[in-house]
Formats: C-alpha cells, sequence, structure tokens
C-alpha cells in the first residue's frame, strides 16, 4: 500500500486505479490490518471546516427532502388533515394522539399489519434460502452455467418493479398465462383468493430480489480461503454440513447485511403489490402498510391517517436500523 | 467471473448434476423477461389465444408501434431519461464530497453523521410521500420533472455516500501527501487525482441511483396529477391496463421499451457492481 510514494504520477494513478478495484474484493482481514497502522486515508492535522464544507451539499439536500419530510410526517399525524384541509376551507386542528387512536382501535389496521410482517418475512426467508442455496451452487460449477446462471440473476434484478410485476401478473393469466396451461390449472385466478394473490406476488418479490443475495454471498464465498474448504472437504462434510458449520459462520458479517436488506425492502414493498393486485386486492385483502397508507391519503384524502401508518412504519424499520447497528457494533465495525 | 480458486474434489457426476440444476435454474429466471420480449413480438391473435405458445411464428411490431403512436411515449421515455440523468449526476457529485468528507477527514460527529447516513437509508421513503406531496406543492414543483428529481436524489444519497466510502478509502494516503508536496492545492486534489481513480466507483453507485429512480412507480404516479406531458414510463405502462380486457400486446411492448435501458446499463457494468458492492458490504 505504502511502496507507490515516490514514482511518477502516471503509475501511481494506474496502481491505485487498479487498488481501488482490488481493494473492493479484499476479505475483511485485509481491511483489518490497513486500519491498524495509521487510519486509513485521513489527513493528519486540523481539517478545519474542509470536511463540513464536502458535506454542505449532501447535507443541505437531506435535510430539506429526508428530515424536514420526517418531522412534517409526524406532524400531520397528530393533525386533522383532510381534504377541507388541503383546500384550505378549513383550518387545521391539533389532535394529539387522536389519529392513532382511531388507527389502532381499527381492526383493518392490524389485520394490515399482520399480513405486511408475515408477508415480508415469508419473502425474506425466501429470498435469503434461495439466494444462498445458488451462491453454493455457484462455486461448484463451470464458468459457462455460472455465466448464463448470472446472466439470468443480473436480469431479474435490472428489472424494473412495474415492468417485473406486469410480466408476472401476465404469466400467471387465467386465460392467457402459460403458467396455468403448464400446471394444468384451467383458469385459476391467482389475484382472487388472498393466499394465492400473495403467494403470486412473493414469486415476483423472490424473483426480483434473490440475485442481490446470491452475488453477493458468492463473492463472499469467493473471499474464504481455499484452505479451509479444502479441510471441510478432506473431512467429509456435506454440502449442508460446510454450509453451517463453515461457510455461514464466516460469512456471518455479509449474512447479517444482506438479511437487513431484505428486511428493509421486503417490509416496504409497494409497486408489486399495488401493480399485481390493483391497489391491495379484492376488498383490500393484500394491503400491506405501505399501500394502504397510499389508499388511506391519496384514495380517501385522509392524510393524517396516512401519515400515522406512515409514522408506525418508520418506527418499526427505526427498530430494525438499531439491531442491526448493534449486530455492527459486536462484530467490531470501524465505521 | 474469475475462475474457481477453490480445488474441493467433487465427483464428476456430482458436478454435472449441479451444471444442470444451475442451467434449469437460469431458464427459469430467465423465463419472465423471454416471455415479455416474446409477447412483445406476437401478434394480437396469439396473445389473446389460450394456446401460450413458448415461440411464435409471425413476429409482429404491431405492440410496440401502438406503444409508440397511441401513447405519448417517446415524451414519457425522454421524462424518465431527464429524470434518471439529473439524479444520477447529482447524486454522484453530491456524494464524492461528502464520502470524500468521512473518509479522509477526522472530525467531531464524523461517526455520528456515518450512523445518520446508514439510518437514512432505512427510511421507508413511500412513507414520506405524503409530506413531500405537499412540500412540492408548496413550492409549485407538482407536476414538474423536479418533484421526481429532488427527492430521487436525496433518497439516493445516503447509500451512495455509504458504497463510495470504501472507493474513497483504497485510494492511498502517500497520494495526497505526494500532491500536497508538489504544491497541489486541496481542491486540485480533489477533483484532477482524486476523482478520476474514484470514477469507476462512481459509475458501480450510479447503477443504484439510476435503477432507483428509473423504476419509480410511486412518486411518478403521486407527484405528476394532471400534467400527463411531465409523465414517466411507468404511468405510460398502467394506460394500457383497462378494466374489461387488458392490452397486454402493448403491456409487454411498453415493459420491454422500459426494461432494455436499465438491462443494457447493468449488464454494462455488473464487473463494477460485484466489485463495489464486495466493498460496500465489507465495510
Amino acid at each position: 500500500m505504502t511502496d507507490g510514494t515516490k514514482t511518477d504520477r502516471k503509475t501511481d494513478r494506474t496502481k491505485a486505479g487498479r487498488m481501488t478495484t482490488r481493494a473492493a474484493h479484499l476479505p475483511r482481514k485485509g481491511t483489518e490490518a490497513r486500519v491498524g497502522a495509521v487510519p486509513a486515508g485521513v489527513r493528519r492535522g486540523h481539517p478545519g471546516w474542509t470536511p463540513w464544507l464536502y458535506l454542505l451539499p449532501a447535507l443541505v439536500v437531506l435535510g430539506g427532502l429526508l428530515v424536514y419530510p420526517i418531522y412534517q410526517l409526524g406532524l400531520i399525524s397528530f393533525l386533522e388533515y383532510t381534504q377541507a384541509q388541503v383546500s384550505g376551507g378549513e383550518p387545521t386542528s391539533f389532535q394529539g394522539l387522536g389519529n392513532y387512536s382511531a388507527l389502532f382501535s381499527d381492526s383493518q389496521f392490524w389485520q394490515v399489519l399482520l399480513a405486511t410482517v408475515l408477508f415480508a418475512a415469508a419473502c425474506v426467508l425466501a429470498t435469503l434460502a434461495v439466494g444462498c442455496a445458488l451462491a453454493v451452487l455457484l462455486t461448484r460449477i463451470r464458468a459457462v452455467p455460472r455465466l448464463a446462471l448470472m446472466l439470468a440473476a443480473l436480469g431479474a434484478w435490472a428489472t424494473p418493479a412495474v415492468t417485473g410485476s406486469t410480466v408476472w401478473v401476465f404469466l400467471f393469466d387465467p386465460d392467457y398465462g402459460p403458467v396455468n396451461r403448464l400446471l394444468g390449472l384451467g383458469d385459476f385466478s391467482w389475484t382472487y383468493g388472498r393466499y394465492s394473490a400473495f403467494a403470486l406476488v412473493l414469486f415476483e418479490v423472490v424473483w426480483c430480489s434473490f440475485p442481490f443475495v446470491m452475488v453477493t454471498v458468492y463473492a463472499g464465498i469467493k473471499a474464504i480461503p481455499s484452505e479451509v474448504l479444502e479441510a471441510a472437504a478432506l473431512d467429509g462434510a456435506s454440502q449442508w454440513r460446510t454450509w453451517r458449520s463453515v461457510m455461514a459462520p464466516m460469512l456471518r458479517p455479509i449474512l447479517v447485511v444482506v438479511t437487513i436488506q431484505s428486511i428493509i425492502w421486503d417490509f416496504k414493498v409497494f409497486t408489486q403489490i399495488y401493480v399485481m393486485t390493483n391497489g391491495g386486492g379484492i376488498a383490500g385483502q393484500n394491503l400491506v402498510l405501505n399501500v394502504y397508507a397510499y389508499q388511506k391519503a391519496f384514495a380517501s384524502s385522509q392524510y393524517s391517517l396516512g401519515s400515522a401508518i406512515g409514522v408506525v412504519m418508520l418506527l418499526i424499520l427505526l427498530a430494525v436500523t438499531l439491531v442491526y447497528l448493534r449486530l455492527l457494533r459486536r462484530q467490531g465495525e470501524e465505521l | 467471473m474469475s475462475p474457481l480458486r477453490v480445488p474441493v474434489r467433487i465427483r464428476k457426476p456430482g458436478r454435472l448434476l449441479a451444471e444442470a440444476a444451475a442451467l434449469l435454474v437460469a431458464a427459469v429466471v430467465a423465463f419472465p423477461l423471454y416471455w415479455m420480449v416474446l409477447s412483445a413480438f406476437k401478434p394480437a391473435g396469439e396473445i389473446q389465444s389460450t394456446e401460450a405458445r413458448p415461440w411464435t411464428g409471425s413476429p409482429s411490431l404491431d405492440s410496440f408501434r401502438r406503444v409508440f403512436e397511441q401513447q405519448d411515449f417517446g415524451r414519457y421515455f425522454l421524462n424518465s431519461a431527464l429524470v434518471a440523468g439529473a439524479v444520477v449526476v447529482a447524486s454522484a457529485l453530491i456524494a464524492f464530497l461528502a464520502a470524500t468528507a468521512v473518509t479522509r477527514f477526522r472530525f467531531r460527529f464524523r461517526t455520528t453523521l456515518l450512523i445518520m447516513f446508514l439510518v437514512a437509508q432505512m427510511v421507508p421513503i413511500e412513507a414520506l410521500t405524503i409530506p413531500l406531496f405537499f412540500l412540492m406543492r408548496d413550492f409549485g414543483q407538482l407536476n414538474t420533472l423536479g418533484a421526481l428529481i429532488l427527492p430521487h436524489i436525496a433518497f439516493s444519497l445516503p447509500f451512495a455516500i455509504w458504497m463510495l466510502r470504501g472507493f474513497v478509502k483504497a485510494v492511498p494516503e502517500a497520494l495526497e501527501e505526494a500532491a500536497a508536496l508538489d504544491g497541489a492545492s486541496r481542491s486540485r486534489f480533489l477533483w484532477q487525482i482524486l476523482f478520476p481513480l474514484v470514477f469507476p466507483g462512481l459509475v458501480a453507485t450510479s447503477v443504484f441511483s439510476f435503477i432507483s429512480t428509473w423504476n419509480d412507480f410511486l412518486f411518478a404516479k403521486s407527484f405528476i396529477i394532471s400534467d400527463t406531458s411531465q409523465s414517466t414510463l411507468p404511468m405510460a405502462l398502467l394506460v394500457f391496463f383497462k378494466p374489461d380486457e387488458n392490452d397486454w400486446g402493448g403491456i409487454m411492448a411498453a415493459s420491454t421499451v422500459m426494461t432494455i435501458p436499465v438491462l443494457v446499463f447493468f449488464v454494462l457494468v455488473q464487473r463494477r457492481l460485484v466489485s463495489g458492492l464486495g466493498g460496500a458490504v465489507k465495510d
């Protein structure tokens, strides 16, 4: 890392360029060694205002378009805010916790909350299982099938949620879709029943989010020293055993990241539900919190109730984040 | 996609089985995209047939023609590209500056800020649709592309900063010292030395801001309410959903047009993407 100091700038630049990409591949061990000596890349002496100057644009944008809206969201959830207040016909009035008590005494809210949690859990588990299994599979095969699987996964990953949703609905269309014909289901409508509709959305969500898990875990497995896996193979460990007792513990940091990311994404699913079940399914049977909040606010103009749902979601995800931070800290990560 | 380094002894039939499984999975995963493109090219009669054949004997451009003619599709496409382009450039520049600040300087509240960036990634942006709607209304941004660009810059920043840290960190500090000795000012170092070196990382980061912006559905639906000349692609797609009979050919053709740019972008940068992700995850 330090040997390139005295060379001329040109070689230095190409070298560092290579390092940029290489460093990203390094397993964690390498980073720690670098951090140990001198805090990596930190300028000595007093930085003065320079870092704040660099941070200024980011802080302005985030303050105005993230922090302030969060504050507003909280504020609206305490007000009475419907179409009358929006158009200025009536003054806004402070409701205290009124919106929340209205929400919590609504049985539909609890039903939606339960559906959201269960649906997100199912999506996360399925995504992780598929992603990890395929990542292990990738390490056992030669280049050509691996490339095929990688490209297919990248395609699914890149597909916009809207188009992914429309395609999956079409695939499972009772009249013209190939899936029902293949499975001999006749004109069974997937979006009619509550559970089959959720299952359909789950397929799409897993399809478009397993590639992230697969690619990340695969990169992690490749960073495991080959001696370790060889030793496991020599000791006659089975595939499952190698994963459980060798790979998974070594991949823990990566697994934590992909799990948390998946929880966050799947808990916030909006587009898929909205497009595939046409705004929350028949009589709202497929509503999840996000879509529920949207319908409350923009379909029935109950902006304050919608905001209260948003606050509930924010708090749940905040709790997930705090767990994540604790896990990171326990792993001794340096920020 | 470097050659496999793990020379674990695998019995031949086992590997062949694994490869067969991988190819099968690849086919299943790719099938929806294949079906989308296929259906876009099928003539109307074949789409509305209950046969659902996985090939077509007479490909036709009718669906695409409907997409481009009936709708103001080119306009929507341009709007989408404009919004995504603006977000990518702006968030890359802002994130580059911020990432430099938090990796190459030590100052008070640095760790606090980093944690804030992490927490900010978790904020469900969908929940903020309501306050943002009023904010955009108060600033007269409703029905303009600005209403889509501004929030997306804000929402792609935290992740972009987080991911860029690894790339900025990887540039050796010695380089900065050498530049200082040569009399380069801080801003000269920043833009003429650091920026080109971090550029690959910026590209990887941009993929995420591009995709999240290009794919955005909620804001496009909520903030562009009456002026359809400002609509983006997802809205154009929904037009083909009709209460009585969906125009599947049109939907699939529009979906294809919307998916292809992302696909191309993704394949072009996938190598950097994977290595960049490794960096982001590792840190």
